[in-house]
């Protein structure tokens, strides 16, 4: 077969440039099995995550062409001729190669309130398929975050990650307010501490996602009409001060879980 | 630099890797924002063009057919051509009818989530496309006026069902022809194409999603929203080809009743 | 006491954050212990997501026959007896509950038609068992516990290879010496008990369905550190992985495959299994392919079809077929669910497969056959461990999941190792917290130990003109799979024993390139330490049991010698190097209370 040149960045905090590899093309490889090879030979040290190399775990993101994708799910013979190019994601700091500082989702991550159940009965909960299918959508998430990578609120805005949670987030949030067990209401702090204003729903998150999640469609419109629901609808806050139907705050203590 | 206040403290600031370049894509991105630049801006001034006319707008007094066109529909003004208006005038407007109405048609596509990720992305770059680097240097998105006012789709949507009913009430006219009785031609078909692509164009409408089914925690203990839901759900999906079908069938069918209007076409009778 | 190195001091300390050092983490962390999880990867990446099938739990939600006794029994058969029963009992009776708890912490699992937790079949069980998502039960796990974990507010150290364990003067664990991947540089961790977590050893073979990380490492430090393995020449082949694009080959097919109406079928077309089936399940399998497809629907109707034998069964068949030229044009068998369901329904209960196929090998699952062959997926053997409490011989050393041994004996049945994650992690977790209530804990941080770790694994950049550790790490896994493979023979095993003497003396010449931070070469070179380790315990307890049992075949020995189902191969090492000289003794089985005995009478 033809020979694949691939344009891999290399470098750290201090600065970096492309550098050209060029191998024999194997029958049906992905872009990681280039990788995996240039560091079997070339360059040991050259970084990158990875794990499963099933598109299971979200750890080898990468941009291919300038497109957030998982190394490990693109193909070689299905891109364009010509050189490849791999850079790190763009929207963390560099730590070397194309391994990224991602620590802003973990940081997310902890601020999520927990599910917040009703006391378990006697064999457990009853929930129904069709209940429980919507929270399985966003379930699917393999925390790539390449739809963190692609959204241009926090790529193209370093300042937005002070107060924006980013579209992994926000299915994590949907999944939550459509859990059908869930007791807690997150909707005062979706909007105020998590900025799901600032998402303008160019989808590019749902373009890349890997695992197809349509998280525009299904998880950030709907969570986005909760908010009018609880901040900008004026009938429907008549509607529940009449029936008295506020639900409880999650950002209140009183509503987390016990550890 | 500020920090991200959390349990896993996270410096903000720190060099990013990749060459500094708006982007490193290599495929053809700008078709799409290309794309929908050029239609939408003929659409807008094909709108504007035919909301001043004030004329050529209703076909029954003139042809025997009563058809109107749906920038002007209802037609509420003082101007309004006899037997167009639907029985309410609003005395003190003397300016083109569409003027009065166009608002709301319009309010409900500025706001809608389809046409917000379009005009974002192609108007004001916001990014341009995936991966590109935005155009601006600060961003808030939809959390300040007047950007914050995109909350109020829904009520666009509601004024927007007000909308279809008309129009959908305009198509059954349609088929009562002045002098001729009952029948249909094309003009009528192209009345009642409008009316559904419009009322499709509502009802996947992501905000209706929500209002009428979507809201609910338990889709189990609301099984007639459930099977709403189930039945917006892939329309929803189509939202985005829906809303350019409407958008430009709306166009066409102005085109037509003004064609017939204006006696530049003849309505063909199909029976 | 003073590290020279970044410290911290912690009560519990676990080591590997998937499904059962996750799970021992929240039980350590509701008692109120202060508890840190080291990972070499970031949270949420381990191995554990890679199990796609579902977890066995007799919870009786699809069959109500189902319990606890049936359980057990099924795990003791599939494991050849080779278990250690207390491990099987607890397990067959904890998981049901370890399941629902589970769903307190926001898993959404597949539901029945009046809103319980469905369950599926899977190979070995008797009953459909198996609480799943889809087929992506893993990550619905880890998922499930990362965000309990990090809901609690644990300490997480990600990116952080763990080198060796720390004693103090008495022997007893104090800690581990660690380096963090970002930067390189070296960090202990004090603690009072440690929690080993670690996972397979899979990465040792060529053809392997585990990540870059399985590489034994809470195996190996456990025998530096005065543990006990056993079982370590039990190795679980799964008998179906991708076999084609090669950069594919071993990628892991899910069970629930064939649990969903797969059938296997060679060269000719023929569903070659009825000729497969051993007299231990003749009694409880289909003899006909209508019999086996009635068995689908209804479970009284007809036996099970033997596609859905226990895994070693399958996999052993499936090496037979292609050794007998029956096999496909890329060295497999052929798995077909395409012409038994469809379109819809293979979509909806297989996603991931389906995407898997279409997306790397251009295969689409729901018109065509897929191409499948057995493929290194899981290591029985391990720590030996206290059944109750997780302890090893080593005070305030723990182990749970793949890393300990016991459970499942000389075979896993699928489905039973994400059960076993969360009841042996549970208990790891409440075996740590008594131990430390108890007032036990190490009197010192034995800094030489510290010392030793950080010289060895700053040699290769010392070393100018060593070797590659890719080669090492290639020429390795090509020389286990070929002599220490799914198939084994003396010869074949004595060499590999010779062979990894040599391979000892190349890890201890070997050269980086770069410096340190994120530099993949160097981590390599010390993970290789460790798969010497293990590859050599799994070489010596191949070469002492000569029989065929679960996830050891032996071709000199093809049947299972009652004498051999008595005991268990115990590997110990005195000297704390990973080339040290390893004693392999032969260890006696726990002896089972006669009414367990006897459930294991019934139906045979």
């Amino acid at each position: 077969m033809a020979n694949v040149t691939m344009r891999v960045w290399r470098g750290d905090a201090s600065g970096g440039d492309f550098e050209s590899y060029t191998l024999e093309q194997n029958e049906g490889e992905v872009v990681l099995d280039v990788i995996h090879r240039i560091q079997a030979t070339d360059a040991p040290d050259l970084a990158c995550r990875w794990n499963c190399k099933a598109g299971k775990c979200g750890s080898c993101s990468a941009e291919i062409n300038g497109k957030p994708s998982l190394m490990c799910m693109t193909r070689v013979d299905e891109l364009p001729e010509g050189p490849i190019t791999v850079t790190p994601m763009r929207t963390f700091p560099i730590i070397r190669d194309l391994v990224t500082d991602v620590s802003f989702n973990f940081a997310m991550a902890a601020k999520v309130p927990a599910l917040l159940p009703p006391p378990m009965p006697e064999g457990g909960y009853r929930m129904f398929q069709e209940d429980v299918a919507r929270g399985q959508e966003f379930r699917k998430c393999i925390e790539c975050f390449l739809c963190q990578d692609v959204c241009h609120v926090i790529r193209d805005h370093e300042d937005n990650k002070a107060h924006y949670a980013g579209p992994r987030f926000f299915i994590r949030y949907a999944e939550l307010e459509m859990h059908p067990l869930d007791t807690n209401d997150r909707r005062d702090l979706i909007r105020e501490e998590m900025g799901l204003g600032y998402c303008n729903i160019t989808k590019c998150c749902t373009e890349v996602c890997p695992e197809h999640i349509k998280i525009t469609d299904n998880a950030i419109i709907p969570l986005k009409e909760r908010v009018v629901d609880a901040h900008y609808d004026p009938i429907a806050w008549l509607g529940r001060k009449i029936r008295r139907r506020e639900k409880k705050s999650a950002t209140d203590a009183a509503v987390q879980p016990a550890p | 630099m500020a920090t991200v206040e959390s349990s896993t403290k996270v410096v903000l600031g720190g060099r990013r890797g990749g060459p500094d370049v708006t982007t490193l894509r290599q495929d053809r991105w700008w078709v799409q924002p290309v794309v929908t630049v050029s239609v939408l801006t003929a659409f807008i001034i094909y709108s504007t063009w035919a909301a001043f006319q004030n004329k050529n707008y209703y076909v029954g007094a003139t042809a025997h057919r009563d058809l109107i066109s749906p920038f002007y529909s209802p037609c509420l003004a003082n101007s309004c051509l006899p037997g167009s208006s639907h029985g309410f005038i609003l005395h003190g407007w003397n300016l083109s009818p569409a003027l009065l109405i166009l608002l709301f048609p319009l309010g409900f596509r500025m706001t809608c989530y389809y046409y917000r990720r379009s005009y974002y992305r192609a108007f004001w770059w916001s990014p341009p496309a995936c991966a590109v680097a935005d155009a601006h240097k600060t961003y808030s998105g939809e959390t300040r006026f007047p950007l914050i006012m995109q909350n109020l789709h829904r009520y666009f949507f509601y004024a927007g069902l007000a909308f279809n009913v008309m129009l959908t009430y305009d198509a059954f006219r349609a088929l009562r022809q002045p002098g001729l009785g009952w029948g249909v031609t094309i003009g009528t078909l192209v009345l009642f194409a409008n009316a559904t692509l419009l009322w499709m164009y509502s009802i996947s409408c992501h905000a209706c999603r929500h209002l009428f089914g979507g809201h609910v925690k338990s889709f189990k203990k609301h099984p007639f929203r459930y099977w709403f839901w189930k039945v917006m759900t892939p329309l929803n999906a189509k939202h985005m080809n829906l809303a350019w079908a409407s958008l430009l069938f709306v166009a066409f069918t102005d085109v037509y009743v003004r064609l017939v209007a204006s006696g530049a076409l003849t309505d063909y009778k199909l029976f | 006491m003073t590290s020279p190195y970044e410290h911290h001091d912690y009560d519990v300390l676990i080591i590997g954050a998937g499904g059962a050092g996750l799970r021992a983490a929240i039980e350590a962390k509701q008692r109120g212990l202060r508890v840190a999880i080291i990972t070499k990867s970031l949270l949420g990446k381990a191995h554990t997501v890679m199990a796609e099938g579902g977890m066995a739990a007799a919870m009786g939600n699809v069959y109500e026959e189902d319990n606890w006794k049936v359980h057990f029994r099924d795990t003791m058969r599939g494991g050849k007896m080779l278990n250690n029963y207390r491990m099987a009992e607890l397990h067959a009776k904890e998981s049901p509950e370890r399941v629902l708890e589970l769903e307190q912490w926001g898993a959404l699992f597949d539901r029945t038609k009046d809103g319980k937790i469905l369950q599926r079949d899977f190979g070995g069980h008797r009953y459909a068992r198996l609480a799943h998502v889809g087929d992506r039960t893993g990550l619905e796990l880890i998922r499930t516990l990362q965000q309990k974990v990090v809901s609690m507010g644990t300490d997480v150290f990600m990116e952080c290879k763990v080198l060796r364990l720390v004693h103090d003067e008495s022997g007893a664990i104090a800690g581990c010496v660690a380096y963090w991947r970002p930067s390189g540089e070296f960090v202990t961790f004090a603690a009072k008990a440690v929690i080993l977590a670690t996972g397979g050893v899979g990465k040792s073979w060529k053809f392997t369905s585990n990540s870059w990380e399985s590489t034994g490492d809470g195996h190996a430090m456990a025998l530096w550190a005065g543990a006990n393995l056993i079982d370590m020449e039990c190795i679980q082949f799964h008998p179906t992985g991708m076999v084609w694009p090669l950069s594919v080959r071993g990628l892991l097919v899910t069970e629930g495959v064939r649990g969903d109406g797969g059938v296997l079928r060679n060269s000719e077309g023929q569903r070659f299994m009825f000729n497969y089936v051993a007299d231990m399940f003749r009694a409880e399998t289909a003899e006909s392919e209508d019999e086996g497809d009635r068995w689908y629907d209804d479970h009284t109707a007809g036996r099970r079809p033997p596609e859905l034998l226990p895994r070693d069964e399958v996999a052993r068949a499936i090496n037979a077929e292609v050794k007998a030229g029956r096999g496909s044009p890329h060295g497999g068998v052929f798995l077909d669910i395409a012409s038994r369901r469809t379109p819809e329904f293979i979509r909806r209960r297989l996603p991931s497969m389906y995407h898997q196929f279409m997306e790397l090998a251009g295969v689409d699952i729901t018109r065509e056959s897929m191409e499948i062959g057995p493929t290194c997926h899981y290591i029985m053997g391990g720590v030996k461990v206290d059944a109750e409490t997780t302890a090893t011989s080593v005070p305030g050393l723990f182990a749970a999941g793949e890393v300990a041994a016991g459970l499942h004996g000389a075979n896993r049945l699928g489905g039973n190792s994400l059960s076993d994650l969360v009841v042996f992690g549970r208990r790891a977790g409440m075996g740590a917290a008594d131990y430390i209530e108890g007032g036990a804990g190490p009197s010192g941080f034995d800094l030489a130990e510290v010392q030793l770790a950080v010289k060895d694994a700053l040699a290769p950049f010392e070393n100018e003109d060593g070797e590659n550790p890719y080669d090492v790490q290639r020429d390795l896994q090509e020389m286990m799979q070929a002599n220490v493979g799914i198939i084994r023979t003396g010869s074949e095993i004595n060499f590999a024993i010779e062979a990894l003497g040599e391979f000892a003396e190349r890890v201890r010449n070997l050269s980086v390139k770069g410096g340190r931070a994120y530099n993949p070469g160097w981590n390599l070179a010390t993970d290789l330490p460790s798969m010497i380790t293990v590859s050599r315990c799994t070489a010596l307890g191949a070469a002492q049991r000569k029989e065929s049992r679960g996830g050891h075949t032996r071709d000199d020995f093809p049947k299972a010698d009652a004498e051999y189902g008595k005991v268990n191969f115990a590997h110990s090492l005195a000297n704390g190097a990973f080339d040290g000289a390893i004693t392999t003794e032969r260890s006696a089985l726990l002896s089972m209370p006669a009414e367990l005995a006897q459930l294991l009478e019934e139906g045979k």
